[in-house]
């Protein structure tokens, strides 16, 4: 007789499951289209980039691994580069975290005005003009940021613009637990 | 009926337009054939459910340059496949791997077939044995005996009792 009854409950239980599975996908937080890095605890891929402006320092993975850097993928034509750049203005003024812009896809003069218009928050800018290193990094749209520890490897990617709320609860503790 | 005819038909012998541009097409028709087998499993992640081949977008040239750049290096096919995956991950791969990870997406339909047959199988026996009445044994054919002799003696004294 428990066992009827049992199975009596079986299509209950199974609507309880699909009901979790959809109720899950639902999650306002939840992006299906969102592209997980290959790179996440593996070594930056290896570059040697030169800077935008001639005559300033270029910037190679063999100086990684100095400190916690943020890389940041930007480009002049990209309207989220625009929205996030007040944050990285930011935490470049609280000298939280050194970042590195590499410039993905653009003209060098469309750039330098960019920043001429909106002021500068990375350390150093650096061209890619084949995409090359973009490639090897994963990137695939701007802007992206790239968490490097200490032992220069990737430990975070974020694509998209920063918001104030990523930044406070998610980059700069991981940046202070990289430093410990 | 002839110009819908000749619709099927234009329709079914024109090639499907690829995205590939002359420029970026190598000069060794084998290699350039191996370039666009390799880049239709390869997704383009700006327009998702497109493949590089099919995508115009400038990450997609990128990628087909990066596929043909590598074919002339001399890798193998997998070898393209697995450098580019190593970059941008399984996400890119338009045919899953086989792995731990994705075997409820390589096995979950199979399974949930075989639950199902199980389950129509055991119905299916169920009502087999259902159809074939089995006979009553010897204590069921006594109290079927007595009940209708109940029956039949109360239909008897019901009849009586009309008897004027």
């Amino acid at each position: 007789m428990w066992r009827r009854r049992l199975l009596f409950m079986l299509p209950l239980a199974v609507f309880g499951l699909v009901a979790a599975w959809f109720v899950a996908g639902l999650d306002p937080d939840r992006n299906p289209a969102a592209v997980p890095s290959a790179l996440i605890d593996r070594p930056a891929p290896p570059f040697d980039l030169a800077a935008l402006v001639e005559g300033a320092p270029g910037f190679s993975s063999a100086e990684l691994g100095r400190d916690v850097v943020l890389i940041n993928f930007f480009a002049s034509w990209c309207v989220p580069c625009r929205i996030e750049h007040p944050l990285l203005i930011d935490l470049a003024r609280t000298r939280q975290v050194p970042i590195y812009g590499i410039v993905y896809k653009d003209q060098p003069d469309a750039i330098k005005r960019w920043l001429g218009e909106l002021g500068s928050p990375y350390a150093r800018v650096l061209v890619d003009p084949e995409s090359r290193t973009a490639l090897d990094f994963g990137v695939y749209g701007v802007p992206e940021t790239y968490v490097i520890d200490r032992e220069g490897r990737v430990r975070f990617r974020f694509a998209g613009p920063l918001d104030a709320e990523t930044v406070e609860l998610t980059l700069l503790p991981l940046i202070e637990s990289l430093r410990e | 009926m002839i110009r819908v005819l000749l619709v099927a038909i234009a329709l079914l012998a024109s090639a499907p337009a690829f995205a590939v541009e002359p420029d970026e097409m190598l000069a060794d028709p084998a290699l350039e054939a191996r370039a666009r087998e390799i880049s239709r499993d390869l997704r383009c992640l700006v327009c998702q459910n497109q493949s590089i081949n099919d995508s115009d977008a400038a990450l997609a040239r990128d990628l087909r340059l990066l596929v043909r750049e590598r074919l002339l290096a001399g890798d193998s096919d997998e070898q393209v496949i697995d450098y580019v995956s190593a970059r941008y991950g399984d996400f890119v791969l338009l045919d899953p791997p086989v792995k731990p990870k994705t075997w409820l997406l390589w096995f979950g339909p199979a399974l949930l077939l075989l639950i199902a047959s199980f389950g129509v199988l055991r119905y299916l026996r169920r009502r087999q044995n259902a159809g074939a009445p089995v006979p009553l044994d010897a204590t069921e054919r006594r109290r079927l005996d007595a009940l209708l002799r109940e029956v039949d003696d109360s239909t008897r004294s019901s009849d009586a009792g009309h008897t004027p």
